[in-house]
């Protein structure tokens, strides 16, 4: 598989229309896991990164799970490669931006994806679309222990599996869901979610994780801590911490459809609007509006196949995605002009909203 | 925490205080504007406690005495101060004076509760076996203890058997 090939394919979260994904677009785990008697890669000299790299890559690319995937590091990329890859979740930003002898292993399906000398050795992750922490994890674990069958993981009784960062040890697990909040945005509760899920041991951060900003009102909410429980119990309690923001939100659109119905609609009006008729629009522009339109399928104004659209349109109007489909790299202001070039065309067809069945979707 | 009025990252008079409960913790940061600005603080839409509370720990009077290096990868205190991160997996038994307090802080508790590599920790054990038991086997050689010898080559096989076929054993 080359990278081009895997571009060119819709990505497990470009690809949700099989799936019920209302708020909870996306979830992903991944776990840190390091060689026994090997320097962390911020530490290790390139030398020894090289060889971590070549074991590791070896190792993973003969997992039943990586059959036929893409191995590829981050120095044979160009910048658009990566930002795509950022874009689709694949790899972090730290990756992108990382030395020599650090790479990435891509499962065919684009669900797998591990990470090679990122601030780990591995950082093995799955995504899936919606909420399935469970299934999640059943499939982490699978390809975790296909792993441990040919690599020596360091590995300590007492403190778990040992990560460069002491943040992460202990079963070295980010369980995490992408939640779309909008009615908690527009009524001013996010930040009191903040605070609430903080004190649960939770995180919550913008979409492309830590300092990103949260536009689209797309949220990734995970666990802070790794030590001192098993993995079953942080699923289960970051599962209840999301099964009550879901509850909030739910409650949020309610709330807001039954004070000012018509301030709502006209929002989402507004937003088909602009979408259909702009010519310029940015990334956190765009960001918001297609968040908007998302809400109004979520509410009946749109057909419930149009989530799909949305979710990737959402993706699509990144800088990365855009620039790839229009093969060249473009400034930001030239980015405007095509982003709503591409918006226009796919809204041209789009129903109008009808807001005469403005019951809430029932999760 | 000796001074509340100074930054607990650079030590500038600190302008931000924070307090947060976390796992039913009291944990207080004072912060000066341009760390709280960098860390995200005034961000409500999230940065990682973890991180902050990890690096203000690393300030305080250190448990373990200073200057004590790693012998497997040479990473010393000061390192792991300056970055947050150990050199190598063997940092944390050398380290283990410095951790166990922050650790208590940053976790949910101290003991590892989830996921243990059995079959990895099997094919260890197996491997230091063989490697005893070739030492054992040329000793008795060398000392001509041709019964414990041909003992100790049984024993080899059926350690190699096991390793071929993990799980059968």
């Amino acid at each position: 598989m080359t990278i081009s090939s895997l571009i060119a394919t819709p990505s497990e979260l470009t690809d949700s229309s099989s799936s019920k994904t209302a708020i909870v677009l996306m979830t992903r785990i991944r776990l840190a896991r390091n060689i026994t008697g090997h320097s962390f890669p911020g530490w290790a000299k390139p030398a020894q990164r090289e060889a971590v790299f070549q074991m590791c890559s070896a190792a993973v690319g003969a997992t039943p799970q990586m059959k036929r995937s893409l191995t590829v590091a981050v120095a044979d990329l160009s910048e658009l490669e990566r930002q795509i890859l950022v874009e689709r979740h694949l790899i972090s930003r730290e990756l992108s931006g990382a030395k020599a002898g650090a790479g990435v292993v891509i499962s065919r399906e684009q669900a797998f994806s591990v990470m090679l000398n990122e601030e780990d050795h591995l950082r093995v992750q799955v995504l899936r679309s919606g909420f399935s922490l469970k299934k999640a994890w059943n499939a982490i674990n699978e390809l975790d222990s296909a792993l441990e069958d040919r690599l020596d993981f360091a590995f300590s009784p007492t403190l778990g599996y040992l990560t460069a960062c002491p943040t992460n040890v202990g079963t070295a697990m980010r369980a995490s869901a992408m939640m779309h909040l909008p009615a908690l945005v527009i009524s001013n509760q996010m930040e009191k979610i903040v605070r609430a899920v903080n004190q649960l041991g939770m995180v919550v951060r913008g979409l492309f994780g830590e300092g990103s900003d949260a536009s689209g009102s797309i949220f990734q909410i995970s666990n802070q801590t790794t030590l001192g429980e098993s993995e079953e119990d942080i699923i289960k309690r970051l599962g209840s911490v999301l099964q009550s923001i879901v509850e909030h939100e739910l409650n949020a659109r309610a709330k807001l459809i039954e004070a000012d119905a018509g301030k709502l609609f006209d929002k989402i009006g507004r937003a088909f609007g602009i979408l259909q008729n702009s010519h310029l629009l940015s990334s956190s522009e765009a960001m918001n509006l297609l968040s908007l339109i998302r809400l109004g399928v979520d509410l009946g104004a749109f057909p419930d196949a149009n989530r799909a659209i949305t979710d990737r349109l959402l993706i699509e109007a990144q800088p990365g995605h855009l620039q790839h489909a229009q093969k060249g790299e473009f400034d930001p202001a030239q980015r405007d002009v095509l982003r709503a070039t591409r918006l226009r065309s796919e809204f041209a067809n789009f129903t109008r909203p009808d807001f005469t069945v403005h019951q809430p979707e029932k999760n | 925490m000796a001074n509340p009025l100074k930054c607990d990252l650079c030590s500038k008079p600190a302008t931000v205080h924070l307090t947060q409960i976390v796992n039913n913790k009291v944990h207080k940061v004072d912060l000066c504007e341009a760390c709280a600005q960098a860390k995200g603080v005034t961000d409500p839409s999230g940065f990682s406690l973890a991180d902050l509370l990890l690096k203000a720990s690393l300030n305080p009077e250190p448990a373990t005495p200073a200057g004590v290096k790693c012998e497997r990868c040479g990473c010393t205190q000061n390192d792991f101060k300056k970055h947050g991160r150990f050199g190598c997996p063997t940092c944390y038994d050398t380290f283990r004076g410095v951790i166990e307090p922050m650790l208590e802080s940053m976790h949910h508790g101290t003991a590892h509760a989830g996921k243990v590599p059995t079959r990895a920790l099997e094919r260890k054990s197996l491997h230091d076996r063989l490697t005893k038991l070739e030492l054992d086997l040329t000793e008795a050689v060398k000392t001509e203890r041709y019964e414990d010898a041909a003992r100790t080559r049984d024993e080899i096989n059926q350690v190699k058997q096991a390793v071929n076929h993990p799980g059968s054993s």
